[in-house]
């Protein structure tokens, strides 16, 4: 199916690992102010895939990828693109909440002085906290370390850095995966919320987040060679559930799998 | 198949495994072997140390504040070896600090794989190069030079700063490597998220990346600085011989550790206070680099596990 004026875009993407094929004609559309999610099974090149869409491949030697990434009317891959400048508007929030070993407000602040923020920095920080729903927790303890806190408030920490540098697009990957039940749904309700103001793709290995949280699914899976990803269904999520059109889909989403 | 292969008793009583015993008792002789010469080199010290100051011509606090070393006439001032062993650990570190963090930064972060592999065992060979070649490499090479930069009315034969530029030469390999090692270790996570946020190389690596390695970072400093103190050879050869209290680097001096292996390699007798002087310089020198191991410990202690 296709989208009308996606934001972000794959064109036929294929990627190399050195000889390794890791994803094969990827094609795949996310709609403005909409949560797009990608499933599949492990090793099937959802994260590679998300990658491609800040060009965090590119700290990997050796990466190789034809076909077009597009963000609204450029492609990311031209070589008159900066891949710094990429990532000041698609931001990414990782698997293992990865703060940095500094002060809570420090966290925040750090991307946004990078990016030239000249406004009231108190402000600012506060303001992204409330958006991630972590101000009430951490207001009295701005100055501390952001090693102390527990993994959910850290996920949602990393959310606020993101949101912090004013980005148009939040890539995610596996952002639940480190996290209990209830960190979990805190950061799905956050998901929703962000949806207004961000553009937001999300990988996931739970089938039941995809359903909750997404607007569109991709469905990816190994080829039938073995040899490398593609998507092989993408659509409305919640038509991609109810009515796959694809066996393999089918069998994944209801647990049939393998 | 796999049980069948086992002896058919069950047996869990236990059993004496002689082996683990004998390996375990040479361990720890190795470890009490190591710990029992620092101790007998501490006594020796000491006990010599102890015969310096008690002898009337020498005051403890002539030997801490005077700026005369002399002993045939009885003068018995450290500053002056002191002071040219603090000028060219300075002038080293000046050299093997800024280049020895931008080579370690340089190989962690930024160097392609096949140069990095390239770099870094080239980089050790110049670590393994003996302290008597720098040496006459400072005498012949680097005096020379600063002699042609500087004039060589300014600069003598002999000076403080061609000894210290090699030293800090021959310490950069040192921190880099160990420095390179503490940035490597900073997980990849950390600088994904830097990048992540729109940061360059340059801001990942010195805002992220070296804050997170300091510990690792300071600990190679103390040690390359641990190394410049005790250095004897390259300062024997190039840095002068003869105490002289002179905060000019281009003039000749004699340090601590020059000063000793000049004065044990003449004819010097057993008992007297000039053989008795050169422990207390030993001793001088020993407290020097067990504050600094001591400060390291410290400093590693309180930054540690800074990320996860």
């Amino acid at each position: 199916m296709l989208i009308e004026n996606p934001l972000m875009e794959a064109r036929q993407v294929t990627l190399y690992y050195g000889a390794s094929e890791a994803l094969r004609d990827v094609t795949l559309q996310a709609a403005p102010h909409q949560i797009t999610a990608l499933i599949g099974p492990s090793g099937c090149g959802k994260s590679t895939m998300l990658r491609c869409f800040n060009r965090m491949n590119d700290l990997i030697p050796h990466v190789r990828l034809s076909g077009q990434i597009l963000y609204r009317t450029h492609d990311l891959y031209h070589p008159d693109i900066d891949p710094v400048e990429v990532r000041r508007k698609i931001g990414m929030v990782f698997q293992k909440p990865n703060p940095f070993p500094k002060s809570i407000y420090e966290n925040v602040a750090w991307g946004a002085r990078l990016n030239g923020y000249r406004g009231n920095m108190d402000e600012l920080v506060e303001r992204c906290l409330r958006q991630a729903a972590l101000w009430d927790e951490v207001q009295d303890q701005l100055r501390k370390s952001a090693l102390a806190l527990s993994g959910g408030q850290q996920q949602r920490l990393c959310i606020a850095r993101t949101i912090a540098t004013e980005p148009e697009v939040i890539l995610m990957d596996e952002p639940c995966s480190a996290l209990d039940p209830i960190a979990t749904l805190r950061i799905e309700d956050l998901m929703r919320e962000l949806k207004e103001r961000y553009t937001i793709i999300i990988v996931t290995h739970n089938m039941q987040q995809a359903a909750r949280v997404s607007d569109y699914t991709a469905m990816m899976m190994l080829t039938d060679d073995r040899a490398a990803g593609t998507i092989i269904e993408f659509g409305e999520t919640q038509r991609l559930f109810t009515t796959p059109s694809d066996r393999r889909t089918e069998d994944y989403i209801t647990g049939r799998f393998g | 198949m796999g049980v069948d292969n086992f002896p058919p008793m069950l047996v869990l009583r236990r059993r004496s495994r002689p082996g683990e015993w004998l390996i375990q008792g040479f361990l720890l002789l190795c470890a009490l072997l190591s710990i029992l010469t620092t101790l007998g080199i501490v006594v020796v010290l000491g006990r010599e140390s102890w015969l310096f100051f008690g002898d009337e011509a020498v005051t403890l606090s002539e030997f801490l504040t005077s700026t005369t070393w002399q002993p045939a006439i009885g003068h018995f001032g450290v500053w002056p070896l002191l002071n040219a062993t603090l000028m060219t650990t300075t002038i080293a570190m000046l050299v093997a600090i800024p280049l020895g963090l931008g080579v370690a930064i340089y190989l962690s972060e930024y160097a392609a794989p096949h140069v990095h592999d390239f770099l870094k065992p080239t980089l050790e060979v110049l670590a393994g190069i003996p302290t008597v070649v720098y040496g006459y490499f400072a005498l012949t090479f680097m005096t020379p030079l600063l002699q042609n930069l500087f004039g060589r009315e300014t600069v003598e034969i002999y000076n403080t700063a061609s000894a210290g530029l090699v030293m800090g030469i021959m310490i950069l390999p040192l921190i880099a490597s160990l420095s390179e090692d503490a940035l490597r270790a900073v997980p990849r996570s950390l600088r994904e998220a830097a990048y992540a946020l729109g940061a360059t190389p340059l801001e990942t690596s010195t805002q992220v990346v070296l804050p997170a390695a300091l510990s690792g970072i300071s600990a190679a400093i103390i040690l390359g600085i641990s190394r410049a103190i005790g250095e004897t050879m390259i300062v024997s050869i190039a840095a002068g011989a003869g105490p002289s209290f002179t905060l000019n680097p281009f003039e000749a001096a004699e340090t601590m550790t020059g000063h000793i292996a000049r004065i044990s390699g003449g004819d010097l007798s057993y008992n007297t206070i000039d053989y008795n002087s050169i422990f207390a310089l030993g001793m001088t020198l020993f407290i020097f680099t067990f504050s600094l191991n001591l400060i390291s410990r410290i400093i590693v202690e309180r930054f540690r596990e800074v990320y996860e």
